[in-house]
């Protein structure tokens, strides 16, 4: 119930409506529920509505985060 | 998927788990509990249990909405699409739920009824307005989660004047759940849980900080989690870090989507069309206060519990279902006399067989098949995505 998924917002509909691109299929999902999306931010997807941004830096940091463990 | 892969590493994997072995007390007991259903699927599906050690454990908890839905509520829902006549529409993972009688949606709607499963809510309403002589009820479930979505469809039926549609809500919240868990076994002066893996999607809409008052409450370590198994093997050895070092805070390894504040758009959203019940009945902990949305005043046009009369179902259980110890994190799925002899995830008797995040489900499907750690890799992780 609460999958939800990053996407890419491919292009912005209007106000309310974005399109990702999802296994290979464009979709419209919602992103009434945000404030400023952009063009290229990655979004969390869930039941058709964009709930949140996705740090893409946060992401890296995480990342770097298990590859330093990988060194020690 | 980008930022979805990448947290599937095998070898990032094995390193977690090294780093666990090595930080574990052997002396120790590390019973940790995961929150969300979402968190219990991903546990099963990569095998993480076989990658701890073995006083390392991982309870399930009552995050999965399918599964703590009481049958009277379910009983409603049927009631609405076979005595009310309405069009239901309904998140899929509702449909083989067992209500009274072994009844279920889905053998309603083997009876005629008209029952509609949806991806996202948004269908309800293009199903309403394609229907205008018919009336149309969304079957809302969910946690903070999926609250939203509901709000966001809420407002626009209003906006758009929708006379022949309404919602059924059964939002849930996870604060509650959470003390509904801790409050008994605090009362009775016992120790169930060393931690808690905090729900990640949940708190993309509600924050961090709401988790502040449990740790302060119930002196446990939280580590709000990501999905993915690097997440999860991550938020595990933060919660053993911090088990050892004695330390109770909140923390977030989900730090790319979830921030202290949270969603606060959403936030207004659900605040502007709902108000918290009094009271909610949750299979498994029970009656719980304050633990439920019911829709406002200004949306009771939109509000199906107050357009039909629906009658309240006793709604009795199997009496050797195990669920409701299940759903505490007090018994396994296995403990259960019925798991996987007359209760599959094709013929479910209780709630946690039916949504591939209740426990019962997850354990059958993949404990028989959990992948060994050694070929943990990326190759036999990525392929599913
Ligand atoms: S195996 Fe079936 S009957 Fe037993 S606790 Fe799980 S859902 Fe209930």
């Amino acid at each position: 119930m609460c999958l939800a998924v990053p996407v890419r917002v491919e292009a912005l509909v209007d106000e309310d409506q974005a399109l990702v691109e999802l296994g290979g299929v464009k979709k419209h999902i919602s992103i009434a529920l945000l404030e400023d999306v952009q063009v290229g931010d990655y979004v969390i997807l869930h039941v058709g509505y964009a709930l949140s941004k996705l740090s893409e830096e946060e992401a890296q940091k995480t990342l770097e985060l298990f590859s330093q463990m990988h060194q020690i | 998927m980008k930022y979805v892969n990448e947290f599937r590493n095998g070898d990032a994997a094995r390193v977690l788990a090294e780093k666990i072995a090595r930080e574990v007390h052997p002396e120790r007991q590390y019973r940790l509990m995961e929150f969300c259903g979402g968190h219990t699927h991903t546990i099963f599906r990569y095998g993480i249990p076989d990658l701890l050690p073995a006083n390392v454990q991982m309870m399930h908890g009552p995050g999965c909405p399918v599964c703590v839905l009481p049958m009277k509520r379910i009983d409603a829902a049927i009631e609405l699409a076979m005595k009310h006549n309405v069009i239901l529409c309904s998140y899929g993972d509702m449909l083989r739920v067992p209500g009274s009688h072994r009844m279920s949606l889905q053998k309603a709607k083997g009876q005629g009824a008209d029952i509609r499963m949806l991806y996202s809510p948004a269908d309800a309403l293009e199903i309403a307005r394609q229907c205008p002589d018919r009336e149309v009820v969304f079957f809302a479930i969910g946690f903070e989660t999926t609250t939203p979505p509901t709000a966001v469809i809420l407002q626009q039926a209003d906006q758009m004047g929708l006379k022949n549609f309404s919602v059924f809500c059964n939002h849930v919240m996870t604060p509650p759940a959470i003390r509904g868990i801790l409050e008994p076994a605090r009362q009775s002066g016992q120790t169930i849980l060393e931690g808690l893996v905090g729900p990640g999607h949940v708190s993309l809409i509600i924050g961090a900080n709401p988790y502040q008052d449990l740790v302060k409450d119930y002196q446990l370590p939280i580590v709000i989690s990501g999905f993915e198994p690097l997440d999860l093997l991550h938020s595990i050895l933060m919660l053993i870090q911090q088990v050892n070092a004695g330390s109770r805070m909140v923390e977030n390894q989900y730090t790319r989507a979830v921030t202290d504040s949270g969603n606060q758009k959403a936030q207004a959203m659900i605040e502007e069309c709902f108000e918290v019940r009094e009271s909610f009945e949750w299979r498994g902990l029970g009656e719980l206060p304050n633990s439920a949305l019911r829709i406002r005043e200004a949306f009771a046009h939109l509000d199906a519990e107050r357009r039909y009369s629906l009658t309240e179902s006793i709604g009795q259980d199997n009496k050797a279902c195990e669920c409701p110890a299940v759903l505490r994190g007090a018994k396994k799925p296995t403990d259960c006399k019925l798991f996987g002899t007359s209760c599959t995830p094709e013929n479910p008797i209780g709630s946690c067989m039916v949504s591939s995040e209740g426990a019962c489900a997850a354990y059958y499907t993949y404990r028989s098949r959990a992948i060994p750690a050694k070929s943990f890799s990326v190759n036999s992780l990525s392929k599913e995505v």
